[in-house]
C-alpha cells in the first residue's frame, strides 16, 4: 500500500484483505450503539391491580407509549405472569437449555413476561447456550430454507428458470422482488409457474407496496408475506408509517384473504431510523417480538434483516442476532431467522455466522438465501449467494446438519430450467403478452446470471404487467395457458397451490407444504429433549446432503490412472529381470519404486507422469557423476522403507525411494528408517525439474560431496484439502499391492523418446 | 384434557385439507375434493372457489386455540370477520389506522361502528375502538402530510 500509515509490513497485508472493507462501531450505549444491557433498558417489572397492568418495566400505565399500550392489553397471560416474573432470570436461563423442561412449558412461562424481563433472560446465555435454546425452542422440527428468486432486468423467463433451480435445490419459500415497482405480476407468475415445475408447494411471496402485494396474492400466484415491519421505538413505528394497531389489523386482513403472513423486525432498524431511545438492540427486539405475539402473526422474519450490518458492527453483534431468534422461537413464534443481508465483506465471518443456524435449526435458515447471483439480487446481496451456495451445502455436508438444501446433479438442473423456460414461455404466448426465439431461450437456460441473458427487457417486462392488471388476469388463466400447452402437471400444482388456501391450513405456524402436504408446528412440534430426539435426519436425507459435486472415489481415481497408463505406454516400457542382487559400483545409486509406481499408478499427486518422474531423476544422477540402477520393491510402499531398501542395493549406499504418488526420499544405507538425508513428502508441489535436482543431490551423496537439500517451494496452499483424497486413494492402491517377504526386482527400464 | 389427548384430537383433525377435508365448503359450497383441473377447465369452479372462507377461518381458530396460541386463535378469528368484506373498504380502514390519516377519534370509532353495524365485524370493531382510544392519548391525529 503506498501511503501506508502502518509501521508492520503485516498491517498492510491485513489492509488488503476483505476484513479491512468491514467496519466496527465503538460500543457507545448513549448513541444506540449497544447489542444488550444499555444503562438506559429498564429494569424488568410488571405490576397488576384487579386484572389490569399498572406498571411495566417501570413505566406507570398512563405513560404507556403506543407498544407498552399494545403489549400491555394483549401480550400476557395474566395468570401466569406473577409466578413468571418471579423466576429469578438466570434460573429461567437454565430451563431454556434444559433438555428435561419441555418447549411448552417455557413458551407458557414467557407469556407473563415482559420486554425487560425476557431481553434480562437471554443476557445470561452464552452463543454456545443461544444455539443450544434454539434448537430446543424452535417451532417446527423440520427446518427449512427460504430463497431469494429476482433478476436485475425483471426477466420473467430466467426468474422461471431460477424459481426451478431454488426448488430442486430445495427451498421451501421463494421471496421475489422487483426493480421496477410496477412488474409484481410478471416476477409472481414466474416464479409460481417456475416452482411448479418441480414440485407441488413451494411458497411462493413478491415483497412490495401492501396494497400492490394484497392484490397480487388476491390473483392466486402467491400465498405468503412477511414484510410486515414493526418497531421497537413509537417514533420509529410513526416513521414507518404504521402503528401496533394498523399493523394488528393488516395482519387480520391477510388472514382473511388466506395469506400466510409473518412480520418483520431486527435490531438496529432503530438505530438506522434514528429513534432509538439508548436502549439497547435486544431490549427494542424484545418488544418487536412481543408486540408479535400480541397481534397474533404466526411467524417473524428477524435477526437484524436490513440492520444485521450494523448490528454485526458492534460487541456481541453476532450474539445478539442470535438472541433474537432465540427469543421468537421462545415467544412460539414461526422464526426466519435472518441471515439475508450480507452482514460482512470477509468470507471468514460469513461461514461462521451461519453456523449456530445450521447447528440449531430454525424454521428458516435464511430470509432468504439469496439464489441467485449477488448483482441479480433485488434486495441486496445476501449472506449466501448462488456464488457459495456450494458452500453451503459443504458445510450442511460436513457437520451433518440440516441448512434444507441439497445437491442438485446438473442433468436434472438443465431439464427443470428448460421446462421452466418452456412453461412459462407459453403462458406469455398463449396470453399474448410475449414471444422469445429458440436462441433467446437458450440463453436463459445456461445462464449463471441476467448478465449472460438475452431475453425479455425492463420496458418489455413493464408492458407485460401492464396488460396483466388491465384484463385482470389471475392464476386461473395461468393455469388455463399450461394445460392448454400441454403442462397438466404444472397446471395441476399451480391448483393444488390455490386449493389449499380453501383449508387455511398453512395459516398455522410455521408451515410449509412438502409433497403437497401441509407441514407446521401443529403436525409436526419440535420436542427436542436431548440425543435422539427432534429433528433426526433419515438415512436418506443424510445420503442427500452427503453429494456434493467433485466427489472422488476409488473408481474415479483407478479410471484416470488407467487412462493415463494407456497413453504413456507409447513412452516407455519397464521390464522384471529377477531378484535385484547388491551393486558394487560406488558410483551407483539405486531407485527403488514402490509396487504400483507404472503399474497401476501412472502420474505424481502433481500431474507428473510417472515416466517423466523416472527419466528425470535417472538423468540427474547422471549428470552429476552417478549411475542410476532401478528396482521395484514389493514388500513396502513406504518412502522410508523404499528409500532405505535402494539404499542398501546401491553400491554407493545411497538410494532414492519413490511413491506412485510422487514422494520421494534420499537415504543413506547404514541410517535408520526414518533418518533420511532429504525427504520431499509434498508431493503435489514437485516438478520435473526438482526429481531431476534430486538425482542430482543423490549422485553427489554417492560421490561424498556435501550437496545443498534442494527446497520445493511452498507458498502456503492447503495441501490436504486438495489432494488428500487422491492422495489416500492412491496410496491404498499401493498398499494393495504389497506382497510381505518378497525380494526387490531388477527392471530394465527403457523410454522411447529419447530421454 | 390431557396433554397426551391433545395432539391425537388435534392430529385427526389437522390438516384439514388432507384429514377432513369434507369439512370445508368453497365460496360457492363446492367440497374441496370437486377444485380440479378438469372442473375448472370445464368452467363448473370458478377463481371464487379458491378464497378462503370465515368457516374455513374459525376452524383454523379452534385448531390454534387447540394447539395452545391464543393470539393466533384471535387473530384468524378477526380474519373470519373480513373475509366478506371488499377489498377497497379494508384498505380504506387500514389506510385510516396508519399515523396521521384519521385527525380525530371519531373518525375511527365511526369506522368501527361500520365494520360493526354493517359486517358483522365485532373484535375487529373493538380492536379500533382501542386505538382510538391510545392515538388520542399519544397524539397519533397529528397531521404528518
Amino acid at each position: 500500500m503506498a501511503n501506508s500509515q502502518n509501521n508492520w509490513a503485516r498491517y498492510d497485508l491485513w489492509d488488503e484483505r476483505h476484513l479491512s472493507l468491514d467496519r466496527f462501531a465503538v460500543e457507545d450505549p448513549e448513541n444506540g450503539f449497544c447489542a444488550a444491557a444499555s444503562p438506559h433498558d429498564p429494569k424488568p417489572s410488571l405490576v397488576i391491580e384487579q386484572g389490569r397492568i399498572i406498571e411495566m418495566d417501570g413505566v406507570p400505565a398512563s405513560e404507556f407509549d403506543m407498544i407498552d399500550e399494545f403489549i400491555a392489553r394483549h401480550y400476557f397471560d395474566l395468570l401466569i405472569a406473577e409466578t413468571a416474573m418471579a423466576i429469578d432470570s438466570r434460573e429461567f436461563a437454565h430451563m431454556l437449555v434444559d433438555v428435561t423442561v419441555p418447549r411448552e412449558r417455557l413458551v407458557k412461562l414467557s407469556a407473563g413476561m415482559t420486554p425487560a424481563k425476557l431481553a434480562e433472560v437471554l443476557g445470561h446465555l452464552s452463543t454456545l447456550e443461544l444455539a443450544f435454546a434454539n434448537s430446543k425452542l424452535r417451532c417446527r422440527r423440520q427446518p427449512s430454507n427460504q430463497a431469494h428468486v429476482t433478476n436485475a432486468k425483471d426477466d420473467p423467463v430466467q426468474m422461471a428458470a431460477d424459481a426451478a433451480t431454488a426448488a430442486l435445490y430445495g427451498f421451501d419459500e421463494i421471496e421475489t422482488t422487483v426493480r421496477v415497482a410496477s412488474n409484481g405480476r410478471t416476477n409472481a407468475i414466474a416464479c409460481a409457474v417456475g416452482a411448479a415445475v418441480v414440485r407441488d408447494g413451494v411458497l411462493i411471496q413478491c415483497s412490495l407496496e401492501e396494497a400492490e402485494e394484497l392484490r397480487i396474492a388476491l390473483a392466486g400466484f402467491t400465498s405468503y408475506t412477511e414484510t410486515m415491519s414493526v418497531y421497537g421505538t413509537e417514533d420509529s413505528f410513526i416513521d414507518g408509517d404504521d402503528t401496533p394497531w394498523s399493523k394488528a389489523f393488516l395482519t387480520a386482513v391477510y388472514a382473511s384473504r388466506g395469506l400466510k403472513a409473518r412480520c418483520t423486525s431486527g435490531s438496529s432498524a432503530e438505530l438506522l431510523m434514528g429513534f432509538h431511545e439508548g436502549k439497547s438492540m435486544l431490549y427494542l427486539e424484545a418488544r418487536c417480538v412481543c408486540l408479535q405475539r400480541a397481534m397474533g402473526v404466526q411467524g417473524t422474519q428477524n435477526g437484524g434483516i436490513d440492520g444485521a450490518p450494523l448490528t454485526s458492527s458492534v460487541p456481541r453483534g453476532g450474539w445478539e442476532l442470535l438472541a433474537e431468534n432465540v427469543l421468537a422461537a421462545l415467544l412460539d413464534l414461526e422464526c426466519a431467522s435472518g441471515n439475508d443481508t450480507r452482514h460482512s465483506e470477509s468470507e471468514i465471518r460469513v461461514g461462521a455466522k451461519i453456523m449456530p443456524y445450521l447447528m440449531s435449526g430454525t424454521d428458516f435458515i435464511c430470509s432468504g438465501f439469496g439464489s441467485i447471483p449477488k448483482y441479480d439480487n433485488s434486495f441486496n446481496a445476501s449472506l449466501f449467494n448462488a456464488e457459495e451456495l456450494e458452500d453451503f451445502l459443504a458445510l450442511q455436508r460436513e457437520f451433518q446438519v440440516e441448512g434444507g438444501l441439497q445437491h442438485v446433479p446438473e442433468d436434472q438442473l438443465m431439464a427443470a430450467r428448460a421446462r421452466a423456460i418452456e412453461a412459462i414461455s407459453a403462458v406469455l404466448e398463449t396470453l399474448n403478452l410475449g414471444r422469445l426465439t429458440t436462441a433467446q431461450k437458450r440463453s436463459v437456460l445456461y445462464a449463471h446470471g441476467s448478465d449472460e441473458t438475452a431475453s425479455f427487457m425492463p420496458g418489455e417486462v413493464a408492458g407485460m404487467n401492464a396488460a396483466l392488471m388491465e384484463r385482470n388476469i389471475t392464476f386461473v388463466e395461468v393455469v388455463q395457458a399450461l394445460a392448454a400447452r400441454g403442462f397438466t402437471t404444472e397446471a395441476t400444482r399451480l391448483l393444488s397451490m390455490a386449493r389449499q388456501r380453501v383449508s387455511g391450513d398453512y395459516l398455522q405456524t410455521a408451515a410449509i407444504i412438502r409433497d403437497g402436504r401441509v407441514v407446521s408446528a401443529v403436525n409436526d412440534p419440535n420436542r427436542y429433549s436431548g440425543p435422539g430426539t427432534g429433528y433426526v435426519m433419515t438415512e436418506e436425507r443424510r445420503q442427500a446432503i452427503s453429494r456434493m459435486r467433485r466427489e472422488v472415489s476409488k473408481q474415479d481415481v483407478l479410471a484416470g490412472e488407467g487412462a493415463t497408463g494407456q497413453q504413456d505406454s507409447r513412452h516407455w516400457r519397464i521390464e522384471s529381470k529377477g531378484e535385484a542382487e547388491p551393486g558394487d559400483d560406488p558410483r551407483e545409486v539405486v531407485i527403488g519404486i514402490s509396487p504400483g509406481f507404472g503399474e497401476r499408478l501412472h502420474k505424481t499427486t502433481g500431474g507428473v507422469p510417472l515416466y517423466k518422474v523416472l527419466a528425470a531423476l535417472m538423468k540427474g544422477i547422471r549428470e552429476r557423476g552417478g549411475r542410476p540402477r532401478v528396482v521395484r520393491v514389493r514388500h513396502t510402499a513406504d518412502t522410508s522403507f523404499l528409500g532405505l531398501t535402494a539404499a542398501r542395493l546401491a553400491g554407493s549406499g545411497i538410494g532414492i525411494g519413490i511413491q506412485g504418488k510422487g514422494t520421494t526420499v534420499i537415504h543413506r544405507h547404514d541410517q535408520s528408517p526414518h533418518m533420511n538425508l532429504e525427504l520431499f513428502s509434498q508431493a503435489p508441489l514437485i516438478g520435473e525439474a526438482d526429481y531431476r535436482a534430486i538425482g542430482g543431490n543423490a549422485a553427489r551423496y554417492a560421490l561424498g560431496q556435501s550437496p545443498t537439500p534442494i527446497t520445493i517451494s511452498y507458498r502456503g496452499q492447503a495441501l490436504g484439502a486438495r489432494f488428500h483424497v487422491q492422495t489416500a486413494l492412491l496410496y491404498a492402491i499401493e498398499t494393495s499391492m504389497i506382497e510381505a517377504g518378497q525380494n526387490p526386482e531388477a527392471l530394465e527400464v527403457e523410454f522411447y523418446d529419447g530421454r | 384434557m390431557t396433554d397426551d389427548e391433545k395432539p391425537n384430537t388435534l392430529y385427526a383433525l389437522y390438516p384439514i385439507g388432507e384429514k377432513q377435508p369434507d369439512r370445508v365448503r368453497t365460496r360457492n359450497g363446492h367440497p374441496l375434493r370437486d377444485l380440479t383441473l378438469d372442473n375448472l377447465l370445464a368452467g363448473h369452479v370458478a377463481a371464487s372457489d379458491f378464497g378462503i372462507t370465515a368457516e374455513g377461518l374459525r376452524l383454523q381458530a379452534a385448531i390454534a386455540e387447540q394447539a395452545g396460541r391464543l393470539n393466533l386463535a384471535q387473530n384468524l378469528r378477526r380474519g373470519a370477520e373480513l373475509v366478506e368484506i371488499p377489498d377497497n373498504v379494508l384498505l380504506g380502514v387500514y389506510e385510516l389506522l396508519r399515523p396521521g390519516r384519521a385527525h380525530s377519534a371519531d373518525e375511527l370509532r365511526s369506522a368501527a361502528k361500520q365494520l360493526r353495524d354493517t359486517y358483522g365485524a365485532k373484535e375487529t370493531a373493538s380492536l379500533l375502538e382501542e386505538a382510538a382510544l391510545v392515538y388520542e392519548r399519544r397524539g397519533i391525529f397529528q397531521r404528518r402530510f
